[in-house]
């Protein structure tokens, strides 16, 4: 064959692999998320049935991932799983994307209530993924009393000292004394701080230790008989052994929420929008509680699910209406260097 | 001397690397002290400060810092008497064998340290391995309390960092020849005198290197206190970490990291000092 | 004395393996917890097999430490030498420890301000440049620490001698230093590929920059599988192997040598 039709064959494919390329590139998306807090097989199946590429980058805390997108503008991410509070500040310091509802049919799937939730009510820049409640996760074979309120961890009784554990990430350590003294878990003032304060430096001479990622286990093993929890980590514990309990303490819990959000320097907010939709359907709804063992705001979810998981879970069965009940973290503003403060004294002290 | 123009070329590439990607990004963070937190945790370049310096000297960080050099200090004296002998029977051995004990020493740390850590909590919580072991052997009779505490934050950090430290002294051991330990015997020395008067000022320099290396990474850690230390303690590191991360603060996180930073470089210029002076100044054997 | 020596690394083994053998027994608990063991399985294994992204994290994580522990021994060295040859300014010497001072969450977030000012592309690369940043230090230190005790007129007899700067350094410095500048390779390499912090902030966003450390803590939340304890098993049990061959090998060409 002459070399320029061949050369211009070569130009050709080279022409057509590189603007499929190009095509192709242009629905790729970004999403950063925990590790395993998504079916494994999502944006395969995603790709599938919508032909958009979708990465999947891990994030450790929401504080990391805070940090990342702070410093670097939310460049080359998509969409972000972050916990309510977090998605609140990524909201004021103009780095979310508004969400279009347009886009995003089966939002049609959540509960009524998750549309109006405190941090973002009627879901303008997030939407939520999961959510629950904190409260105590217990070996009920192994307490002479059951725990009731937040002041059985915080003055445990004799059986319970040295075998129990808190969690320390800030906003759930001082929720904890807050809520016992009746307070809003959003309290900044100076002497409610400080009561509080006083009420946790005690409470940490009964510890086992502060443990925010492996306390179920240490009740598996029974080196703790009662932990601060979350109520979704409670149920990995339940699995393991059933005689695991979870409660929430007589005044009251926080309601915590995990959303999705947009970023405001993704390129692709429309792709973006599509996996939104896709995580909202029932399926992966059905998924997250089955596997994951967290309750959904997933509607259609929720109720596609196998209501004997409801018997060995009691904390699955709470309804919306009750969750509202409960008041949500607030990113504290002003009032988070206080705050900070405050709990670096009580995990300094002796 | 044309060697010694020759060192500024030697040394250029090195320090034009550490001052793009070191000293300029860390003056643009260290230039945030001077300004406020934003009311949603950005930077309020409205006002200019020192605001941030007086808060940092409050008795709360002076305490956690003076505590983090307690338990480093701790750290860096065991790693050292650890791990002198260890680089020094290395260094003994047939030449052959020698990179393949380094790398023997350094392999666990190829693993991830939080299942080193995570491993750690299984050998030493209350019903965990050890305890397990001494109440067979009949050695105790209650479990010891060694998780959760100061003894296995210290523990975890000697463990992590005592290879550094063989590293250093075996690479300043190597120097060292035979001969002057001969000469000393030869002289009527005994061998503690030979070793003290002679074989340790010589590897002094590795010494030190690997003492700092192991108090500097000490102090900087927040996953060892978090974890082996039951989040009972804390560290500088978790201090700062908290600043820039949970409290979102950098202008405060960057005033502490510069007063720790500050700190850091008078102790190492004050060790400078004494190695020198210990090792006989910049003399040439 | 060599016994008691001998007795001492022997005993400094013990230590350093104890909890690795503590992981391995765990890679094949049937439990996904990482401290309760319930029975044997190697459903880890086939699920590490089966994870394609943990198994591509971890080649990242090997690009990037000897990438920039090439890069940094290279400096590194070069730094030392220069350094120590001549009296340095005291800013100079705080320049070098720098490195290791700086609080890691300070490094991260510094890199990641600057790159993002000057719109740098993250990636693999962002991490290896940010790496060799405290990669450096380590490596100077060390090979400074063995050229405390160096005797510099060897340099001034060999160019007496005849050889120019290259064969000096080639036949004279390098063969006296190479202990040091392998231990700071080596310490180098061990560095980079454990690090978590640094890597996460100025890792581009995706897949094709995650290292392991970044997988592995953002299992965090739901659970570090013993996945990962079988990952570190399979890890050691190659290194051992590599330790193994560079025996043989090492062994050879000394005999070579040697005859």
């Amino acid at each position: 064959m002459k070399w320029w039709k061949k050369s211009a064959q070569v130009a050709l494919s080279v022409a057509v692999l590189v603007l499929a390329g190009a095509a192709q590139a242009a629905d790729k998306i970004v999403i950063s998320n925990w590790d395993g807090y998504m079916p494994k097989d999502l944006l395969e199946r995603f790709k599938a049935d919508t032909g958009i590429e979708a990465e999947l980058s891990v994030h450790a805390t929401n504080e990391e991932i805070m940090g990342k997108v702070t410093a670097g503008g939310g460049k080359g991410y998509d969409v972000l799983f972050v916990s309510s509070p977090f998605a609140e500040a990524l909201n004021k310091l103009g780095l979310a994307a508004p969400v279009d509802h347009s886009k995003i049919p089966n939002i049609k799937n959540l509960y009524p209530e998750a549309m109006q939730l405190q941090h973002d009510p009627g879901n303008t820049y997030s939407v939520p993924y999961t959510w629950g409640t904190t409260g105590i996760c217990y070996r009920s074979d192994l307490v002479k009393t059951e725990p009731q309120s937040w002041n059985d961890l915080l003055a445990p009784p004799e059986d319970v000292k040295g075998k129990e554990t808190m969690l320390s990430t800030d906003r759930w350590l001082m929720a904890a004394a807050l809520l016992a003294m009746g307070k809003s878990v959003n309290a900044t003032d100076p002497e409610t701080l400080d009561a509080a304060k006083a009420k946790l430096i005690e409470a940490k001479r009964n510890l086992l230790a502060y443990d925010d990622t492996v306390f179920y286990q240490k009740l598996v093993s029974g080196e703790a008989v009662v932990t601060h929890a979350w109520d979704g980590w409670c149920n990995y514990g339940i699995a393991e052994n059933g005689a695991i309990k979870y409660v929430i303490p007589k005044e009251g819990s926080d309601l915590w929420v995990d959303t999705m959000v947009i970023t405001a320097a993704s390129e692709n907010k429309d792709a973006a929008h599509k996996f939104i939709d896709y995580v909202l359907g029932v399926d992966n709804g059905k998924w997250v509680v089955e596997n994951i063992m967290y309750k959904t705001p997933n509607k259609a979810g929720m109720e596609a699910i196998d209501k004997s998981l409801f018997e060995k879970y009691p904390n699955m069965a709470i309804t919306p209406a009750e969750l509202l009940k409960y008041e949500q973290l607030r990113d504290l503003g002003e009032g988070q260097k206080a705050f900070s403060k405050t709990v670096t004294e009580i995990l300094a002290a002796k | 001397m044309a060697l010694k123009d020759r060192s500024l070329l030697l040394v250029l590439p090195g320090f034009l690397w550490l001052g793009l990607f070191m000293v300029l990004p860390c003056a643009i963070i260290f230039a945030m002290a001077f300004f406020e937190r934003g009311v949603y945790g950005g930077i309020d370049y409205g006002i200019v400060t020192a605001e941030n310096f007086r808060r940092a000297f409050d008795p709360l960080y002076l305490s956690i810092l003076l505590d983090s050099a307690r338990i480093a200090f701790a750290a860096t004296v065991l790693s050292i008497l650890i791990a002198y002998p260890a680089a020094y029977a290395i260094s003994r051995a047939k030449p052959a064998l020698q990179p393949a004990l380094l790398l023997l020493v350094l392999l666990p740390f190829w693993s991830n340290y939080l299942i080193r850590t995570y491993a750690w909590m299984v050998l030493l919580n209350r019903e965990g391995v050890i305890n397990g072991f001494l109440r067979w052997l009949g050695a105790i009779d209650q479990p010891l309390p060694m998780l959760y505490n100061e003894f296995a934050v210290i523990l975890g950090l000697v463990y992590n960092y005592c290879p550094f430290v063989v590293l250093a002294i075996y690479a300043a051991l190597q120097r060292l020849d035979p001969s002057y330990a001969e000469a000393s015997r030869d002289l009527g020395a005994g061998a503690t005198t030979t070793f003290l008067r002679i074989t340790l000022p010589l590897t002094l320099p590795g010494i030190a290197a690997g003492a700092v290396f192991v108090f500097v990474l000490s102090i900087g850690n927040f996953i060892t206190p978090d974890l082996l230390g039951g989040g009972r303690l804390q560290m500088v590191g978790n201090l700062i970490y908290d600043q820039f991360l949970t409290a979102r603060d950098w202008p405060f996180g960057a005033t502490l990291s510069m007063i720790l930073i500050a700190v850091m470089m008078a102790l190492l210029f004050l060790q400078a000092l004494a190695t020198n002076r210990a090792h006989g100044g910049r003399s040439h054997v | 004395m060599s016994r008691t020596l001998g007795a001492h690394l022997g005993l400094v083994f013990v230590f350093l393996y104890a909890p690795i053998l503590m992981l391995m027994v765990l890679s094949f608990n049937s439990a996904g917890l990482p401290t309760v063991w319930t029975g044997v399985s190697l459903r880890w294994y086939a699920r590490l097999l089966d994870s394609p992204d943990i198994l591509k994290a971890a080649s990242n994580s090997l690009i990037v430490a000897v990438t920039s522990a090439a890069i940094a021994t290279l400096l590194g060295t070069l730094l030392a030498l220069g350094v120590e040859r001549r009296r340095v300014s005291a800013a100079a010497d705080a320049l070098l420890f720098a490195p290791m001072i700086i609080p890691d969450v300070v490094l991260a977030i510094a890199l990641l301000s600057f790159f993002t000012l000057l719109k740098f592309t993250l990636g693999l690369h962002s991490i290896i440049l940010a790496h060799v940043v405290f990669n450096i230090a380590f490596v100077c230190a060390v090979v400074r620490a063995r050229l405390k005790n160096f005797d510099w007129s060897l340099l001034e007899v060999s160019a007496d001698l005849g050889a120019n700067a290259s064969t000096t350094f080639l036949k004279v410095t390098l063969p006296l230093i190479a202990p040091a500048v392998l231990a700071g390779a080596l310490l180098a390499f061990t560095l980079s590929v454990d690090e978590f912090i640094i890597a996460y902030f100025t890792a581009g966003a995706g897949q094709a920059s995650t290292t392991l450390p970044m997988k592995i803590y953002a299992m965090i939340r739901f659970g570090v599988t013993p996945e990962i304890n079988a990952m570190a098993t399979i890890v050691m049990f190659l290194s051992f192997c590599l330790v193994l061959v560079s025996q043989r090998l090492d062994r050879n060409a000394l005999t070579g040598r040697k005859s």
